[in-house]
């Protein structure tokens, strides 16, 4: 089960609707082993596509270093699918890193991207190639 | 010449769990070589062919090593390897 506090999760679906239609991505880390999801970070697509996203390997060295520096891991790593479910893709799958993550999609189709509408949020652990869609809970801030 | 390489948690499995070893060599190349002699499998996991993996990124203190040369890239005594997976995906 993945528990985000209601600013967090707020502030995922925000980052989808701003990058739509491309694709938003992000990670919300916390303290080693903690499974605590606590800063949201969110990055920047360096591939700028509706059907893909890739971090700037300069960017992805940065989060890491500013990780080890905190003593946190990323505990949650979002994305966002804009003309399609909240379900990972097969390259989702494949291009999986971190064993120990949560991985949570967000859907901005069907004019989901607009505030009134609702965004579908789902999360998944996602390891040797097997995903399992897990319960979400949101906790007030 | 000996090098620190970070490793990432999905290869720590090559590692026993270890977020840096040791490994020498001239050239990157040569280092993933060594790692690779000492923790068998290690090399596949970041190297295709003749060059690193599309959805892998190596640093050699700091510098993507796309751009300094790949496997060539010159390591010296005391320098840092990266190693980070991508964060990608459709």
């Amino acid at each position: 089960m993945l528990t985000l506090d209601q600013a967090t999760y707020d502030g995922i679906v925000a980052h989808a609707r701003r990058d739509h239609p491309d694709e938003a991505c992000g990670v919300v880390t916390g303290p080693v082993g903690s499974d605590r999801p606590e800063r949201l970070v969110p990055l920047r697509n360096a591939a700028r596509s509706t059907t893909f996203y890739e971090l700037d390997p300069k960017d992805l060295l940065q989060l890491y270093r500013d990780m080890d520096a905190r003593g946190e891991e990323p505990v949650v790593i979002y994305h966002s699918h804009t003309g399609s479910e909240a379900y990972p893709s097969r390259t989702d799958v494949e291009l999986a890193p971190e064993p120990g993550a949560h991985y949570v999609l967000v859907s901005t189709r069907d004019g989901a991207h607009l505030p009134h509408r609702p965004a579908e949020l789902r999360s998944y652990r996602i390891v040797d190639g097997e995903i399992a869609e897990e319960e979400v809970t949101v906790v007030p801030t | 010449m000996p090098v620190e390489v970070k490793v990432p948690t999905i290869l720590r499995t090559y590692t026993d769990g270890e977020k840096a070893v040791t490994g020498t060599g001239g050239t990157l190349g040569e280092v993933l070589h060594d790692l690779d002699s000492r923790h068998a499998g290690i090399r596949e996991r970041v190297v295709d062919g003749d060059a690193v993996r599309r959805f892998v990124n190596v640093y050699v203190n700091d510098e993507d090593v796309r751009f300094t040369g790949g496997l060539g890239t010159g390591v010296s005594d005391g320098d840092t390897v990266v190693i980070l997976p991508a964060v990608a995906g459709g």
